[in-house]
């Protein structure tokens, strides 16, 4: 039966089985799931019943999340994902347009009632009622609601629409605000990224498609299978951190050998994300920012991406463990042990007693020395 | 018998009383030295608790360029993490803690680092400790040197440091007392400190004391979360300096004046107590030693006035009653 | 009462605990210099003075105060009759100070240096440690120069014994100069340490304190050494006995001047808080007090007793709480930082014991052979 199924995806999706079988057991992976999982993802993506529909919708933000999704340089990325799901909804990749395409969105909401994901690109601008970005005459705002209150999960995808991105960046002259702000009623998954690694958006996908539920998710609605540790502790370049070894500026010799490039405004240190474990565009090693050398500049981490000045230093999150430092105060030197106390209390005992019996005996001696005073 | 008490009193304790005299005299006397100044081209370093990132890469670097060995804390044996400075360690980064350690340079609940090496003190205890002058105080630098070829290890020094700062090695023949001697063999090759030098966020910052002094000054007066520009380095040329809010500083240079005054100055957060830096008053040890000595054997005149009036009353006596010819 | 040799056995059960512990002490100083310090010592960077400076140097030397203290009454203060205790007394301070000066050397990382402390051009007068090593190395040759008239005496050196009478008052003043000196200095190590000495022991009287307790040890080390060497050596105190009546009282009045002085300083200084607030410093405070001031209570209140045994455990109090004095100045009360901890550890010790243990031998010795203790007759009556 899952031979059938696999077959006809082949088929249909133009890819070998082995590769399809690859791609199950990477995102597998890339999620952290038990073994198994792979086949159970396999199943999942082959059986066509199970395909979802998903409305997409486009605020205030640069359509670069799904231009990384299409663009990877894997060639199955883009059909696995216009094949798996149904897309019912996309401005970018709609043929139709206008309010042909906005019937089309009403015609899947209603179709898919309570069972759709939406999947929101881009920051929704909340002053002044939302005026600062309209689609068919509707505010992004009501567009949100509308579209969230039936949905079955909501992924949000990069940073404008995970935590208000670019768009958000003091002074934010349109309220730019995430999904999470608006939409308090249902759990919002966050895929945050400038743009997001498509890995992790697709991976999230996939798991609610396989197990019917999103990943666990931090308190910022991040997966944690790709958000849970900072990017400073798997890179690359981390031995050089520790070992003092930084490029000065760009172009040194420090910044040729690959050097830490923490002094040069690196926010590995305080930004959340696995892009040094799974890297960009499928090209192999060193295919992410730190790794061509230019240092992080935190596009994941709200406070930090778009916020910090790009050469101000990070600040360092993780001096854990504790246990490599060494406190204000340490317990040095050896006070008295058993033996060394019952030496000196040998020799205190054997004074005293000594003393004692010499007292004794000068008693003795002095009661008839009495008449000498 | 009784003994005549003023007799006794007068004649055995002549020589302790001319001490007590001396001692209550001393403050007022001739012999009175003050803190020693600081030379006109002392160098140091300033370190500031709130930049400190805790990387540790100034402990690293200073072991590779004064050529110390490695010091195992932890049972793998594996990395050098030493606990303290010592004998086989010049440098370390302390850790504070508090409460939950959620926010750094925060004293409740807050957590901070510090740096843990020779300050070069102004008027620094080891060397007036020092019996044989293998301490020394460059007259130019002032940068507080060591000469094992001199030293006889009796450890006063260790002992005497209000820092705690010379260490002894106690686990061999041929110890060596150990200390922070600011690179002193790197400056002559136009290098400077290695803690400095490497130093990703300028906590650590090398060069002559008068300008740490303005810098340190510079950092109290920038209002706290407004962006300030830090140097890195050596603060004579500076390696490309970075820009970070200011943190809230206590408005104290530690250093400026305790005992004397140090050559490494030390800006943070945290009470400077918390992290092991005690208050001390501002007139130093060794100057307080140093001028009792000097009142009670300035020029080896009360000794030798004691002496001709013992030996005066030792002539008069030692005839009456010698044992030495036999009762 | 013409000093004589006491002659007897060499070979004892004490001599021979004695021997052991001697051996034990060689086979850990062995140790030491081979291995270093921490082979068998605790001594660390938070106490780098342990009991082999507080003890063996500090302590040592201040029991071997008795030939100073009465060479003070003797021949300054002019009190022939004095003079039957002075020899012993010499005796144990050479070997006091002799071993207190050898056992340095055990103490001293860099020992090969040494010699540099003796030359000026490496001393560095500004360090209390230059003043004590040279008076105390200078006091250790005028002790052996007081002390030759015995060895002559034994050998008829002839030549020697003129010699010796002739200067003998310049050595007796140095014998005096010196350890005022130097006890006094003893104390006045301790200065630079500042904060680190708690104020309970800290101050500028320090050498004054260090110089009167020293000089109160040196009359109770004498009653103490006639008690035991009559009791050890079965020899009558009868005609010691006023003596050691007038030393006693001498040494209470001392100490109540060392109890008003640093009574006097605390309150003075402020720090009357320490002495209640310093845990266990304070405790030990209170108790070394104590200890000073009970031999006050026994020899100077109306209704004490005036008998060898009151004197005997008068004195032991007061060396008692001499030794802790010295031994809270530089260790109990002496804190670099919190965190660091020292106890003497088991070769540490007996390195220290044995060296007690050397000292003592070597008094049974000279006196069984040389005419060191007042000749009188040998038994007592039971």
């Amino acid at each position: 039966m899952f031979q059938d199924e696999i077959e006809a995806l082949e088929a249909k999706l133009g890819l070998e089985r082995r590769a399809f079988l690859k791609f199950c057991a990477a995102l597998a992976a890339t999620m952290g799931l038990p073994k198994g999982a792979d086949a159970q993802i396999a199943t999942a993506i082959a059986s066509p019943a199970k395909r979802p529909s998903v409305i997409w919708l486009h605020f205030q933000e640069c359509t670069g999340c799904t231009e990384s999704l299409l663009r990877a340089e894997h060639p199955t990325i883009e059909k696995l994902i216009l094949e798996i799901i149904s897309l019912d909804y996309h401005e970018s990749l709609f043929a139709a347009a206008g309010h042909q395409a906005e019937a089309a969105r009403y015609a899947a909401m209603a179709a898919n009632k309570g069972k759709y994901v939406l999947v929101v690109e881009g920051a929704i601008p909340v002053k002044d009622g939302g005026i600062y970005c309209k689609i068919g005459g509707k505010t992004a705002l009501d567009i949100l609601k509308e579209c969230a209150a039936d949905a079955a999960a909501i992924i949000a995808i990069g940073s404008c629409a995970s935590w208000g991105g670019m768009p958000s960046t003091p002074p934010n002259p349109t309220g730019a605000s995430p999904v999470n702000a608006i939409i308090k009623d249902k759990p919002v998954v966050t895929i945050p990224g400038c743009p997001p690694n498509p890995y992790n958006f697709l991976s999230t996908v996939v798991h609610f498609l396989t197990f019917g539920a999103l990943p666990k998710i931090d308190e910022q609605g991040r997966p944690l299978f790709a958000y849970s540790r900072l990017i400073h502790e798997n890179c690359e370049r981390r031995a050089h951190f520790d070992a003092g070894r930084f490029a000065m500026e760009f172009g040194d010799d420090g910044h040729r050998k690959g050097y830490c490039l923490y002094k040069l405004g690196c926010k590995g240190p305080e930004t959340y994300a696995n892009c040094p474990s799974i890297l960009f565009g499928d090209v192999g090693s060193g295919s992410w920012p730190v790794g061509t050398g230019h240092p992080c500049f935190g596009c994941t981490e709200k406070g930090v991406g778009f916020y910090k000045p790009i050469h101000q230093l990070a600040d360092v999150k993780n001096v854990v463990p504790p246990a490599s430092y060494p406190r204000i105060v340490e317990e040095q030197g050896v006070g008295a042990t058993l033996g060394s106390a019952a030496v000196v209390a040998a020799v205190a005992g054997l004074a005293a007693g000594a003393g004692y019996k010499l007292a004794g005996n000068l008693g003795k001696d002095s009661s008839d020395k009495d008449a000498a005073e | 018998m009784t003994l005549d008490r003023r007799n006794f009193m007068k004649a055995t304790l002549g020589g302790s009383l001319a001490v007590g005299a001396a001692v209550a005299l001393a403050p007022g006397d001739a012999q009175a030295r003050a803190n020693k100044q600081m030379p006109p081209k002392a160098l140091g370093l300033l370190f500031d608790s709130t930049l400190c990132i805790g990387c540790k890469s100034c402990v690293k670097s200073c072991k590779e360029a004064n050529g110390m060995p490695a010091e195992f804390s932890t049972q793998d044996r594996l990395w050098d993490t030493p606990l303290d400075i010592s004998g086989k360690t010049l440098n370390v980064i302390k850790y504070y803690a508090e409460g939950t350690a959620d926010h750094k340079d925060q004293e409740k609940d807050g957590y901070a680092f510090v740096k843990k090496s020779c300050l070069h003190c102004v008027d620094p205890s080891c060397v007036s400790a020092c019996p044989v002058a293998a301490m020394t105080k460059n007259p130019e630098t002032g940068i507080v040197g060591y000469d094992p070829d001199i030293c006889i290890g009796c450890r006063y020094c260790v002992g005497a440091c209000p820092f705690g700062v010379p260490r002894f090695q106690y686990d061999t023949a041929t110890p060596r007392i150990q200390k922070c001697q600011l690179c002193k063999h790197r400056l002559p090759e136009g290098k400077f400190a290695a803690c400095a030098e490497v130093c990703p966020t300028g906590a650590t910052l090398f060069g002559p004391v008068e300008l740490l002094k303005a810098e340190a000054k510079r950092r109290l007066e920038i209002e706290a979360g407004s962006l300030a520009v830090y140097p890195r380095g050596n603060i004579e040329a500076p390696y490309p300096s970075h820009e970070k809010p200011a943190p809230a500083y206590l408005k104290r240079i530690y250093g400026e004046k305790e005992i004397g005054g140090t050559q490494m100055l030390m800006l943070s957060g945290v009470a400077f107590a918390k992290l092991g830096y005690p208050d001390l008053p501002e007139q130093s040890y060794s100057s307080k030693s140093e001028t009792l000595q000097g009142t009670l054997y300035g020029g080896m005149i009360l000794p030798l006035v004691a002496l001709g009036g013992l030996a005066w009353a030792t002539k008069r006596t030692v005839g009456s009653h010698s044992d030495e010819k036999g009762e | 009462m013409k000093a004589q040799p006491i002659g007897g056995r060499l070979i004892s059960p004490v001599t021979l605990v004695l021997s052991v512990l001697v051996l034990l002490a060689v086979f850990f100083a062995a140790q030491r210099f081979l291995f270093g310090f921490g082979s068998v010592a605790n001594i660390n960077d938070g106490f780098p003075w342990g009991i082999w400076i507080a003890w063996d140097v500090v302590i040592g030397t201040g029991l071997a105060c008795g030939g100073y203290a009465l060479a003070l009454l003797v021949y300054i203060a002019n009190k022939g009759k004095y003079h039957p205790l002075v020899r012993p007394a010499l005796l144990a301070s050479a070997f006091g100070y002799t071993l207190g000066g050898i056992s340095v050397i055990f103490d001293l990382g860099r020992y090969w240096n040494f010699w540099h402390i003796l030359l000026p051009n490496y001393q560095q007068y500004g360090s209390v440690m230059v003043e004590v090593a040279l008076c105390v190395a200078a006091y250790i040759l005028v002790l052996w120069i007081e002390f030759s008239p015995v060895l002559a005496e034994k050998f008829g050196w002839k030549g020697v014994q003129a010699f010796t009478d002739k200067w003998m008052f310049l050595a007796i003043a140095l014998g005096v100069l010196l350890p005022t000196m130097h006890q006094s200095s003893l104390g006045s190590l301790l200065i630079v340490f500042g904060y680190q000495i708690n104020p309970l022991w800290q101050t500028l009287f320090l050498p004054l304190l260090f110089l009167i307790s020293a000089i109160a040890m040196g009359y109770a080390v004498v009653v103490f050494e006639a008690c035991t060497a009559s009791a050890g050596f079965k020899r009558s105190l009868k005609d010691e006995l006023p003596l050691i009546a007038d030393l006693s009282k001498v040494m209470a009045w001392l100490l109540v001047a060392f109890i008003l002085l640093r009574l006097v300083d605390i309150l003075v200084r402020g720090e009357i808080g320490a002495m209640f607030t310093s845990g266990f410093k304070s405790f030990m405070f209170w108790v070394e007090m104590t200890l000073f001031t009970l031999p006050v209570a026994m020899l100077l209140s109306p209704s004490a007793k005036r008998d060898a045994r009151t004197y005997f455990l008068a004195a032991c109090s007061m060396l008692l709480a001499a030794v802790l004095y010295r031994i809270d100045a530089f260790l109990v009360g002496y804190e670099t930082g919190p965190g660091w901890h020292y106890f003497p550890a088991v070769p540490e010790i007996m390195i220290t014991l044995g060296i007690v243990a050397v000292e003592i031998l070597g008094y049974i010795i000279f006196v069984r052979f040389f005419p060191v203790l007042p000749g009188h007759s040998p038994d007592r009556a039971h």
